[in-house]
């Protein structure tokens, strides 16, 4: 599936997109950019949106939908 | 009336379409970009928004104000892209019957939408550049 990047993660992996395989939920997604980008895990939090809502980390991905990591936000 | 655009905010554009004849008060936070952070001179900023999320947190936000106070209309609209100092990159106005709630209202939208609104801005220095709040 293919994750949006965002702000200061989108600079940590290179680019807009990321694509990830057998990842199940929220946490395994937080887990693994967290691990794979030491950049990430540096960050003041981080949350996942799943179809432009805030998730828990329980939540289960499935293939449709729309994924995004969420840096600390700042805007205004 | 929610908008994100990278074109320059029309305030008194917003201000005007705030008229209401039930209105008693029309309340208005302009954000301005400031030359310094932490005693570092800024150059500029760049926003940028995951805009359809965007949209959806700052409907949340205005349908919560207009549980809490008795609003007539409201607006937000947020500018991404580059912005140099002085420039505006949010204007939130709220129409009202009464001041109290226009100030409280105003207040409670920009301070939500800083907490929650997928909308990032990135500090650009002399000597390098931060995205704001990103890191401890």
């Amino acid at each position: 599936m293919i994750v949006k990047l965002f702000g200061v993660t989108r600079e940590i992996v290179g680019g807009p997109l990321l694509e990830v395989n057998d990842i199940a939920t929220v946490g395994e997604l937080k887990d693994y950019v967290m691990s794979t980008y030491p950049g990430i895990k540096k960050l003041n939090s981080l949350m996942v949106a799943v179809n432009s809502e805030y998730a828990k980390d329980d939540l289960t991905l499935n293939e449709n939908d729309e994924i995004a990591l969420i840096p600390p936000v700042s805007g205004g | 009336m929610i908008k994100i655009t990278d074109q320059p905010l029309n305030t008194q554009a917003i201000i005007d379409s705030m008229a209401s004849p039930e209105g008693g008060a029309v309340n208005v936070f302009i954000g301005t970009v400031r030359n310094v952070t932490k005693g570092k001179q800024v150059i500029r900023l760049e926003f940028e928004a995951y805009e359809p999320m965007a949209t959806k947190e700052l409907t949340k936000i205005m349908e919560e104000a207009k549980r809490k106070w008795p609003i007539l209309k409201v607006a937000v609209h947020h500018r991404v892209g580059v912005l140099d100092i002085s420039e505006v990159p949010v204007v939130i106005a709220v129409s009202t019957p009464h001041r109290a709630a226009g100030f409280e209202a105003c207040q409670y939208i920009i301070d939500t939408l800083k907490q929650t609104v997928p909308i990032w801005k990135k500090e650009i220095f002399e000597d390098g550049e931060v995205w704001v709040a990103a890191h401890p």
